[in-house]
């Protein structure tokens, strides 16, 4: 009892006194009109099944349907530390489970049903990435064979950017040195996603950050970041992960950590918070929390670029919320859409709101991340942009998910920031 | 101990459908809590749209004894909402699809589940204003509003919920929709059974529509912050302002504990060896207010105010209110618990009150601080406790009957804003007498035969004490 009620951190669930600030911040109170999905109503499910006056499948529901955007610590007047509380739940949830024979028919259909699709696999480089870093394992033990149905990854499928052939990617430089005067040296975190889907945005990033005046070193030994573990209540293996990039990134003398991922750079931040119980590790991780960036707050730092074309187009940003509610990154990626010379930058109302990508949540929990990005897009169709700008991955494909689900694509692109600022012509001032 | 059978859930979904009748225990147990103490399971919760859907549920629950709570967003402080006794949270938030401006009526239409914050914000579009203005605005529900009769800041120059609402559409327990009151001012028809309604904390009959009351809205506001070295000169200093023709529209105060929990969460520069702040906003024209604001200036610092600072510009003067916004998160940062009352005195009694609150907080060695509506009286005391720590609470249930003791004893009441419901229902006599108490009970009784209107509120249950602590 007492180590479930560790587990979910029972002391942290005091600091809710219920007065129902977040309702208005969480999307899916908003989508789902229930407190059942809210961050209070899940708070204090998390303290009913921590005192046992519920048992711990209560909590599967409302915790798996919750986006994780941490909208609510934000405006949470008493500073809840909701984020721990959530993964905590998650980590009692995948103790839980045990895998029964159907789920285990089920993960198989997954790799033969989906790993057979071309695209997919030349997206993603391998079938053990997508498993084990994209919480699939968690789709498959949902709810055994009718799993499959909602996974509608034909839609994503759609909406793919073309890659890089594996070979150049492999060959991708390690090092790039700075155009003009070296300012700093930075490491990059290239991340899995990003690296494989969007490996043009990764090179980008590099080729923005050396224009700007920063040696680029890219080491071959990271790996993923581990969010995804993290929020799928893998912890240990995030650990495993968080350890690898730490030691990784020692060995590089950087005065930066830069990453280009909104998702991946929260986890990088919490690095210190992740290993907090690991003597060996904590001061080490939290050093590397401390020089962990995103690129749009180190390019807004060197401020070495100026740009050579004009763009002439109506721009809107969605936020990322780990970006604004983990790193609490806001105002830099405007500063450098403001600085493109041509755009005329148009707010979105509630550009702060989670998309409803969330990591795997879109695939995992689809038609209610669909009611999420309905929301948002009658949202962004306000504002009559040509262009919507994210900072994030999966950000990115939730929003050219919705262009084609409105059929806005005559109309309407999405693009990383950093691919934006590419087509600007930067070059060092 | 289930009071519903699935015969009468069966009744429900055929009422609702399957989506707005909630079974699961998860939904019932996010529906067992509001923001004050104790969860109660409710049997199920319903999410109406419309008001045949109210009367049906009402008919249903009247004919089989089923007890009925009427909900909003649940961000109450008095234990309003809570199913004590089991059956049926009608859960209105959900039921906003109404928010209608009349701006040559000066009056807005609202459906019960609209947020307070909204209606002000529509009637902003036509230049009016819908003033009540709880702190929670933002997240409360018009019809949890009207139930509990909230107040805010504004009070103090505009008055609360209950002065702004003309007309109501009710469904009574029986299940008939009626109406009272109207459209207009001026209504002297009959019984007043709108301001009856109000305050009622759903006791009596279910709200399913609301007319508003809107007035112009002031063209600009200005800002001083008041800085006293000393509580009760910051009291005299208060009746001064209000006894010369100026009538600010917030008055707020924060007294020495709260300054110095705020100085020690995020520094702002407040002087912590002051014992009391004093925040005031006039509202009104322009030239008007730039000439009254200096006057509010001069005539605290002839009463003896350490500073005034007058804020310069609308970003300043947000400046200025952050100190008072970051009050709640402050002061529980030592512990979590907040036991947040609002016990209210006549204006001219705030300095003896500060002190009598002095006392009870080392009496019962609690962890007691003050901030408010200083300017009509309305005080919020809060103590900062750990509802885990058993002795702890015992004295602070302690502390909070001596509050509601020395309020009354000054002329004041339980509640200015937050209401009875089940936490203050034990001390209703004490203010209220025991005829004063029969008599309501006697309306109580007329109206809800049956007793399944949101029981267990107001009405102090024999032997009832003010319980804190969870078994």
């Amino acid at each position: 009892m007492d180590t479930l009620k560790t587990q979910l951190h029972y002391d942290k669930t005091f600091d809710c006194v219920q007065c129902g600030y977040c309702l208005p911040a969480c999307p899916t109170y908003e989508t789902m009109g229930k407190e059942t999905h809210s961050p209070r109503g899940r708070i204090n499910l998390v303290k009913m099944v921590a005192e046992g006056k519920s048992g711990v499948e209560t909590l599967r529901e409302p915790i798996e349907k919750c986006l994780g955007c941490r909208a609510c610590q934000t405006v949470c007047p008493t500073n809840v530390k909701y984020g721990e509380i959530l993964e905590g739940a998650k980590s009692v949830l995948e103790d839980q489970e045990k895998k029964t024979k159907k789920q285990q028919v089920t993960e198989e259909f997954i790799f033969n049903g989906l790993f057979t699709s071309r695209k997919w696999m030349n997206a993603i480089g391998n079938a053990t990435w997508f498993y084990q870093k994209t919480g699939l394992q968690a789709i498959a033990r949902k709810t055994g064979m009718t799993a499959m149905a909602p996974l509608h990854l034909d839609k994503f499928e759609a909406v793919l950017p073309e890659v890089g052939s594996p070979i150049e990617r492999r060959n991708s430089p390690r090092h790039v040195k700075a155009k003009g005067k070296t300012k700093m040296r930075v490491g990059f975190v290239s991340g899995c996603v990003m690296d494989s889907m969007f490996h043009q945005t990764n090179k980008n990033t590099i080729e923005l950050l050396s224009r700007a005046g920063a040696e680029v070193v890219i080491p071959k030994a990271q790996t993923c970041c581990g969010a995804l573990h993290a929020h799928t209540g893998k912890l240990d293996a995030a650990r495993r992960l968080a350890k690898q990039n730490i030691e990784v990134f020692e060995n590089e003398n950087v005065d930066y950590i830069v990453n280009n991922a909104g998702g991946c750079g929260a986890m990088l931040f919490e690095y210190g918070h992740l290993l907090k119980d690991e003597p060996d590790w904590y001061m080490r991780a939290e050093r590397f929390s401390k020089k962990s960036r995103d690129v749009t707050v180190v390019l807004t730092e060197l401020d070495g670029l100026e740009f050579r074309h004009s763009m002439n187009e109506r721009v809107t940003y969605q936020s990322s919320c780990h970006m604004t509610n983990v790193q609490k990154v806001t105002s830099e990626p405007l500063l450098l859409l403001e600085g493109i010379p041509g755009i005329t930058y148009k707010e979105m109302a509630g550009y702060d709101r989670c998309c409803g990508s969330a990591g795997v949540y879109n695939i995992v929990n689809y038609e209610d991340s669909m009611e999420i990005l309905d929301v948002k897009m009658e949202k962004t169709r306000g504002t009559k942009a040509d262009t919507i700008v994210t900072t994030n991955p999966g950000c990115l494909l939730q929003m050219k998910l919705g262009i084609k689900r409105e059929g806005l694509e005559n109309e309407m692109r999405a693009l990383h920031l950093v691919d934006l600022l590419m087509e600007a012509d930067p070059q060092p001032k | 101990m289930k009071v519903m059978t699935s015969a009468h859930e069966q009744e429900l979904q055929a009422i609702f459908g399957e989506n707005r009748v909630l079974l699961e225990e998860s939904d019932r147990l996010s529906y067992s809590f509001d923001a004050s103490f104790g969860t109660y399971m409710p049997d199920a919760v319903v999410q109406p749209r419309s008001t045949e859907e109210v009367a049906k549920v009402m008919k249903l629950a009247n004919r089989e004894g089923i007890p009925v709570y009427p909900r909003g967003q649940s961000t109450s402080l008095s234990g309003g909402p809570l199913p004590v006794n089991g059956g049926i949270v009608l859960d209105c938030s959900q039921w906003n699809d109404k928010l209608e401006i009349r701006p040559d009526d000066m009056i807005a239409v609202v459906s019960p589940g609209i947020l307070t914050a909204r209606i002000d914000e529509e009637a902003e579009k036509w230049g009016l204003m819908y003033p009540p203005d709880p702190s929670s605005s933002h997240v409360s529900t018009i019809g949890g509003n009207l139930a509990e009769n909230s107040g805010g800041p504004r009070g103090l120059k505009y008055g609360v919920t209950k002065d702004y609402c003309i007309g109501l559409e009710i469904v009574t327990p029986e299940g008939h929709v009626m109406r009272t009151g109207g459209r207009t001012i001026k209504n002297v028809t009959g019984y007043d059974l709108t301001k009856l309604i109000i305050g009622s904390e759903g006791t009596l009959c279910v709200i399913t529509e609301a007319t508003l009351k809107l007035v112009p809205r002031p063209q600009a506001t200005r800002t001083a912050m008041i800085i006293f070295d000393d509580l009760v000169t910051s009291g005299q200093a208060i009746t001064k302002v209000l006894t010369s023709g100026i009538l600010p529209s917030k008055l707020e105060l924060m007294d020495q504990a709260c300054i110095m929990a705020v100085e020690d969460y995020k520094p702002l520069g407040l002087p912590v060896t002051a014992e009391a702040i004093v925040l005031i906003e006039l509202d009104g024209h322009p030239k008007a207010i730039e000439e009254e604001i200096e006057k509010v200036a001069s005539i605290c610092k002839e009463a003896g105010a350490h500073s005034v600072n007058v804020a310069g510009s609308g970003e300043e003067a947000a400046k200025l209110w952050q100190a008072r916004k970051l009050v709640s998160p402050a002061i529980v940062r030592k512990k979590p618990t907040k036991v947040s009352e609002d016990a209210t005195v006549p204006r001219s009694k705030i300095p003896a009150m500060f002190q009598r609150l002095k006392e009870i907080r080392d009496r019962f060695c609690v962890d007691l601080v003050v901030f408010g509506h200083a300017g009509d009286g309305n005080l919020h005391p809060n103590i900062i406790c750990d509802k885990r720590d058993m002795e702890e609470m015992e004295r602070v249930e302690q502390a909070v009957e001596e509050i509601f003791k020395a309020a009354i004893e000054m002329g004041g009441t339980l509640s200015g804003e937050h209401g009875i419901g089940t936490m203050k229902a034990p001390f209703m006599e004490m203010e209220v007498g025991s005829i004063g108490l029969d008599m309501m009970k006697r309306m109580k009784d007329a109206w809800d035969p049956n007793q399944i209107m949101n029981p267990g509120k107001i009405f102090p249950e024999p032997g009832k004490k003010l319980v804190l602590r969870d078994e």
